[in-house]
């Protein structure tokens, strides 16, 4: 309770400065400092922190506000959606000159973007996507594009295997049955590979994204289907979990099976580098100094594209050693 | 015995099934110094459900029900993990786990029985905030950990035999013990059957039903351990989501009354295997995921009506309608669903 009413009180003087640095900037040149008139106040109101991805996109969000000199609001929304919308509406009274957020949920946010709307602020979304109908609620949607992210692992495959004619087979791990990353990996992945007959996928079960699931799905995967050569995951963590299954098979991971995955986690760039996942595509939570771009863009009235991609990479095991040490998440 | 007949016979249909698929279904090699094969996977991942649903047993035998298991697995794997990462010792990180669960488990049953909570709504607090304390307890992060000692207890081997099955073993030979060689079988059952009844006949019912809360947690907590070992990580969001629903599964499959008042600690291991060799089944004969629920909820389905006489009898009758209704009719007071 207490922090919350540090927060309010915080807020409000905030707010106060900033009002007066905007009346006051005439007289105030010596106070204000450096950029004066042309300061950006976005306000951003996150998900929560319920992954180290989650907590990688916060830290890039602040970090590269302060690097572009963006006067950043920053609220954290612990996964509830009316906590989100009472951050927009007080982003709205404090008249922030832009406001940017990750939708914990993809409806329901006519009403609050209207009166965002109305009061001509700026909405630009990141990371996920809304469903509504009206796409001038929002300026763009900044986030990553998960069937390419599938397209780029099918495109690692066909060259790593172009010089060979034997059929290759393939299992795959999907991610949560139903959710939009599992769907999207899978069709990119599938519209990739389905172009050469000698590509099958043999078996495939949902992972639930997790890495106990991953791993017992594997090892059941390693009985019921002998010849296995490509395990394709939907995320790290279910190919750490299959990475111990096939080990404990007495394969080596890496080499007899080799493996591909979506994410570039901190664990995952480490197997990566360590020889036991060959190829990572990136799914980057580090959109921040793309949203700071936008927001200056979208404030001064220039236009932008409705969809931005996330700019995205991907690693093989060489490349995982030279990132790793400076890797953030 | 008779009793167990049914879901023995479902088992072996599973397993059967499994063959055609899979023609190596059955072998059992050892590979790398330890045991490997689809039966030895069955029983490793299905330990920590055996462990899970031994512990629901006797909760369900006192007429009351525990929906907290899955949030306490949560939080003894978060806590041992937390524990380890933190340079703790496996011992400290283990004993920490287990006491927390074991607290956690008493809180349930002075709800229960020291309130009088009904056990649903009592069981359903931890079951909420629990998740909600262990992603306290990982910051909300999956927590890698890295000891090949912790590894042990979920992924290891002894002899080579999957350490967790050991421990299924070494539970299950106390729990039978304690219950079936001791009186406190018959006390549970008889708090089951009626708890003031019992009282009245000088049993203590209140220290009985917060027993087996606490050790529905212990059982709970011991699986958590499993579950973060058998991945070395800990995730306070995923680990045993649902594995409460499953171990009440697997405890009336095992032919124990949701009622009280009887339990069958033979049956429920059974459960816990069909349900685990159900799941191993639906990956290796490739039921595509989409359906994987509706197959699983269909095999369910079907194992409860064979499990039922009244069904059983019902039926029988349709096909010979002038068979005798007595035998059909007494029967009906056993139904065990």
């Amino acid at each position: 309770m207490l922090k919350r009413i540090s927060a309010l009180v915080l807020a409000g003087l905030t707010a106060l400065a900033v009002t007066s640095c905007g009346s006051g900037s005439g007289g105030t040149t010596s106070a204000s400092s450096g950029g004066g008139d042309s300061t950006v106040t976005m306000g951003f109101s996150q998900v929560g922190a319920e992954s180290g991805w989650r907590t990688a996109n916060t830290k890039s969000v602040q970090e590269s506000a302060k690097t572009a000199g963006i006067t950043l609001k920053f609220s954290d929304a612990q996964q509830k959606q009316e906590n989100q919308i009472k951050a927009i509406r007080s982003f709205i009274q404090q008249r922030v000159d832009v406001i940017a957020f990750s939708p914990v949920v993809e409806s329901g946010w006519d009403p609050v973007l209207k009166e965002a709307q109305n009061a001509k602020i700026p909405v630009i979304l990141t990371d996920r996507a809304v469903d509504s109908k009206d796409t001038t609620l929002y300026k763009t949607f900044l986030g990553s594009d998960f069937i390419e992210e599938g397209k780029k692992a099918g495109q690692w495959l066909v060259e790593e295997y172009k010089d060979s004619t034997d059929k290759v087979n393939i299992v795959e791990l999907q991610g949560t049955t139903g959710s939009a990353p599992a769907n999207d990996r899978k069709a990119g992945f599938q519209e990739v590979i389905g172009a050469d007959t000698k590509f099958q996928i043999v078996a495939t079960q949902t992972g639930d994204f997790t890495r106990a699931k991953g791993k017992e799905v594997m090892e059941a995967f390693l009985k019921s289907t002998p010849d296995i050569d490509v395990l394709y995951a939907h995320n790290d963590d279910m190919g750490l979990g299959a990475i111990e299954a096939i080990e404990g098979a007495g394969k080596v991971p890496g080499k007899d099976i080799k493996i591909i995955t979506v994410d570039a986690v901190k664990d995952g760039m480490q197997a990566l580098a360590d020889g036991k996942i060959n190829f990572i595509v990136e799914c980057s939570p580090l959109l921040g100094p793309q949203l700071m771009d936008l927001a200056k863009k979208v404030v001064k009235g220039e236009e932008v594209p409705a969809r931005v991609v996330t700019e995205e990479t991907t690693f093989t095991q060489d490349q995982a050693k030279q990132a790793l040490p400076s890797r953030q998440y | 015995m008779r009793r167990l007949l049914w879901p023995v016979v479902v088992l072996v249909l599973l397993l059967a099934l499994n063959v055609f698929f899979s023609p190596g279904f059955f072998s059992i090699q050892v590979r790398d110094g330890h045991l490997y094969g689809s039966l030895i996977d069955i029983l490793r991942f299905g330990a920590p459900l055996i462990l899970v649903s031994l512990g629901m047993t006797l909760v369900i035998a006192t007429g009351g029900i525990d929906l907290s298991v899955g949030s306490v697995v949560a939080i003894s794997g978060a806590l041992a993990c937390l524990q380890i990462s933190q340079g703790a010792s496996l011992f400290t990180a283990v004993a920490l786990a287990l006491g927390l669960s074991l607290v956690l488990g008493a809180w349930n049953g002075f709800l229960v029985a020291g309130i009088g909570i009904q056990p649903i709504i009592a069981t359903l607090i931890l079951m909420v905030a629990g998740r909600g304390l262990a992603q306290l307890i990982t910051d909300g992060q999956i927590i890698t950990v890295n000891s090949p000692a912790y590894k042990v207890i979920g992924g290891g081997y002894w002899l080579t035999v999957p350490f967790g099955i050991l421990i299924v073993l070494a539970v299950l030979a106390v729990t039978a013990f304690l219950t079936r060689r001791l009186a406190l079988g018959m006390l549970i059952e008889s708090v089951g059957g009626n708890a003031e009844a019992s009282r009245l006949a000088g049993i203590r019912a209140r220290g009985i039903i917060i027993m087996v809360y606490a050790f529905a947690a212990l059982c709970a907590g011991v699986a958590g351990l499993m579950i973060s070992s058998n991945v070395s990580s800990a995730d306070g969001n995923n680990a045993g989501l649902w594995i409460e629903l499953d171990a009440i599964l697997a405890v009336v499959i095992g032919g124990t009354a949701l009622s009280g008042g009887r339990f069958s600690l033979g049956g429920t291991v059974l459960g816990a295997l069909i349900i685990q060799t159900l799941t191993t089944t639906i990956y290796s004969i490739g039921v595509p995921p989409e359906t994987t629920l509706l197959f699983k909820a269909l095999v369910v389905t079907a194992v409860c009506l064979i499990q039922s006489p009244s069904f059983r009898a019902k039926a029988l009758r349709r096909r010979g309608r002038a068979a005798v209704p007595g035998p059909a009719s007494e029967e009906k007071v056993r139904v065990s669903l």
